[in-house]
């Protein structure tokens, strides 16, 4: 495997507070103990992690732009889906 | 499930709606060619001057006056790294390979920032690039914050979060030479007069001069103009220099009450456009210790893909 190899790995990365994984940025590495070790060098120089995930960019399926109103326009006119929705007299107190 | 395929021309508009509404062009999306290709120089030379910018820094780690300034000091050129990784990834996404724009880097095809041009030849050096170079940077980026393209837009947030020490590590530096004896403040003012003027030149031409800014304001890449930036840089870091007692090297600077900012003088571009050619004090030493970096780093790309491979192949053993 020469450099020119070397799959492109999407890194995710767990901040401190406790949050989910979230994608912090990308990098090119051999296999997975080296993208993981790349990882901690460039996204956690300040203690923005306490945990890293890495997977190869090619192992991720995505959405397209051109289903966008297809998969998500149906959700919009779904008020009743929020709390907001609903008519709760202010005595009730908060609920 | 069945998807609409959407018309040139319905992609063009929907292009177009996505920068009016200030919202952000995703790799995925439909764009113009000439907006990709604006974004791949513009990105890939980004990127590039992160990685040559480490240069001129480099070569003081080993001269750093403590151990506090050295810490500072790798700390700033190991972001730097990082921060070429961070637009390089972002370039990637539009289409471009990672080797071939080093690769273009590596031959001298492709342009970084000239001010990398410059020699840091007294330990002042490292103060004034930290305070000006990178304050100047700064400008800048927080601007590309907003621009467009998600992903250059998200490198910039994170970039902007890690420059901020970058400049106060800088102007410390300069801080403490201009309080010293009287040789330390003169090593501190004759930094100031070398970096001033390739500083202001880091925003590019003049406005009336740089053809291809209204294009990629009306793409909302860039979202100020090339004047404008400077102004705001030289607003900024005038009453900086005041405070540390030296005089920026323009005997035409003077606040301009109507217009509540500075007057300055002449930028000497022709010095600019001879340095952007290959002419400047230290382009051909850039270009060398990078390829010789470069170089030497090959056996340990060689033998991570080695170490990753014969891994592979004991775990398939297994
Ligand atoms: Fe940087
Ligand atoms: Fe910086």
């Amino acid at each position: 495997m020469s450099r020119k190899d070397w799959p492109l790995w999407e890194v995710f990365i767990r901040s401190r507070s406790g949050l989910h994984h979230k994608h912090a940025g990308s990098l090119h590495a051999p296999d997975a103990e080296m993208a993981i070790s790349n990882a901690r060098d460039v996204y956690t120089r300040r203690n923005e992690g306490v945990s890293i995930w890495v997977v190869e960019s090619r192992h991720i399926h995505a959405t397209t732009p051109g289903e966008k109103e297809e998969l998500f326009d149906p959700a919009e006119d779904k008020a009743y889906r929020h709390p907001t929705f609903y008519d709760i007299p202010d005595e009730v107190g908060h609920m | 499930m069945q998807f609409r395929t959407m018309t040139a021309q319905q992609q063009q508009e929907r292009f177009e709606a996505i920068i009016e509404a200030e919202g952000k062009v995703e790799p995925k999306d439909w764009m113009p060619e000439a907006y990709r290709k604006t974004l791949i120089r513009q990105i890939s030379q980004h990127a590039h001057s992160e990685v040559v910018g480490m240069l001129p820094e480099g070569r003081w780690i080993t001269r750093a006056p403590s151990l506090r300034r050295k810490v500072a000091l790798l700390a700033k050129i190991q972001d730097e790294g990082g921060h070429g990784l961070y637009l390089y990834s972002a370039a990637e996404t539009l289409g471009v390979s990672r080797e071939d724009m080093v690769s273009d880097l590596l031959t001298g095809k492709a342009k970084y920032s000239s001010i990398f041009n410059y020699p840091t030849i007294t330990w002042a050096d490292i103060g004034a690039v930290g305070w000006l170079v990178d304050g100047a940077a700064i400008v800048n980026q927080i601007m590309l914050q907003k621009a467009s393209f998600g992903p250059y837009s998200r490198a910039m947030i994170r970039i902007c979060k890690e420059e901020s020490f970058h400049q106060r590590q800088g102007y410390e530096i300069i801080l403490k030479l201009a309080q010293g004896t009287p040789e330390q403040k003169e090593l501190a003012q004759d930094a100031l007069n070398r970096w001033w003027w390739p500083s202001l030149m880091m925003f590019g031409p003049n406005d009336d001069a740089s053809p291809n800014s209204a294009q990629s304001m009306a793409w909302k890449i860039k979202r100020i103009s090339n004047d404008d930036l400077r102004q705001k840089f030289i607003d900024q870091t005038v009453p900086q220099a005041n405070f540390l007692g030296l005089t920026i090297p323009d005997p035409d600077l003077k606040w301009n009450e109507e217009r509540k900012a500075y007057d300055f003088g002449e930028i000497d571009w022709e010095e600019f456009f001879n340095v952007v050619k290959g002419n400047g004090p230290c382009n051909k030493e850039r270009l060398r210790d990078r390829q010789e970096a470069h170089a030497n780093g090959e056996w340990v790309r060689e033998a991570a893909s080695a170490y990753a491979a014969k891994k592979a192949e004991r775990k398939e053993a297994a």
